[in-house]
């Protein structure tokens, strides 16, 4: 809210954000928050990969060991939380593929924004194929 | 007659530190094998989420059985190996990253990535150990619980 005395106290005006385009590639928009969540998914799949490495390390044990530790991968919270990690895996699949279009295609930088709304969008698309298979074999009891 | 300077001329030297090539090539092809890999575990990943999630009856059908009746092929079984390897190092590189760039002290990015090294090793050495000394028919193990080719064996 400016007030007078605002006003008087800054008699230059604010430097507006830069608009589209100019200034920063990355700052605040398409491009950084792609960059954001490239890493938390990134970081995510990898520590699943370890715990994932380990769980199925025990079929080295014996059948009972691997099926009681897998079995906890059929609850509902592991199966909400495998949705997590599936959505984590094709955004950060489809987001390297943006990114190597903006390293290699001639005109990959001039549409990185309008390529990240598209991973985005591929992103929802593969997800409502899967979820309503995969919450069927997770709830659907059986 | 040009007058401004063609744009491929030779560049004057710049004054202080230049691009330092005395530590050669190896992030460049940190960065050519992210891409590559990236590539190739787009494809692993996705038919091995495909295989073990959609297809059948999704993860309600993986236990023991499930895996070993795929590792009996040595095709699934070079599959996975290959998984393993190109996630871990892809992973592990990303990981590396990360840590350059958010632990500015000497000693935490060496604790952070002697950590990191060691995951990768113990995950690699053993999934790789795994896959290869894997037996799908363990001498004494219920019948039920084993992949169908156990009982063809004689």
């Amino acid at each position: 809210m400016a007030t007078a005395q605002t006003e008087q106290r800054t008699p230059v005006a604010a430097p507006r954000r830069p608009s589209r385009g100019l200034g920063t590639l990355y700052r605040g928009q398409e491009g950084m928050w792609s960059w954001v969540a490239h890493r938390v998914t990134g970081v995510s799949i990898f520590f699943f990969l370890l715990v994932h490495v380990l769980d199925t390390a025990l079929v080295r044990v014996s059948p009972e060991a691997y099926n009681d530790v897998i079995g906890a991968y059929k609850n509902p919270v592991m199966g909400l939380a495998e949705a997590g990690l599936v959505g984590a895996i094709v955004f950060h699949a489809f987001n390297g593929v943006r990114i190597m279009l903006v390293d290699f295609w001639w005109s990959g930088t001039r549409r990185h924004r309008l390529m990240f709304w598209v991973v985005v969008g591929l992103t929802v698309l593969v997800m409502a194929g899967f979820l309503p298979r995969h919450l069927m074999a997770v709830f659907g009891g059986e | 007659m040009t007058t401004i300077a063609d744009p491929k001329a030779p560049r004057a030297a710049r004054p202080g530190p230049g691009r330092r090539s005395t530590r050669g090539n190896t992030e460049l092809y940190g960065w050519v094998f992210m891409r590559v890999s990236g590539v190739l575990l787009l494809i692993l990943i996705f038919t091995h989420l495909w295989s073990s999630l959609i297809s059948g009856e999704g993860i309600s059908q993986v236990d023991f059985g499930f895996v070993a009746g795929k590792w009996a092929n040595p095709f699934w079984q070079v599959w996975d190996l290959t998984m393993l390897w190109l996630a871990m190092i892809h992973g592990t590189n990303g990981m590396r990253t990360i840590v350059n760039d958010y632990a500015e002290k000497d000693s935490t990015r060496l604790v952070l990535k002697s950590a990191l090294y060691l995951a990768f090793t113990v995950v690699v050495v053993l999934g790789t150990l795994v896959i290869f000394t894997f037996d799908p028919c363990p001498a004494g193990a219920p019948m039920d619980l084993l992949p169908d080719v156990c009982s063809d064996l004689p």
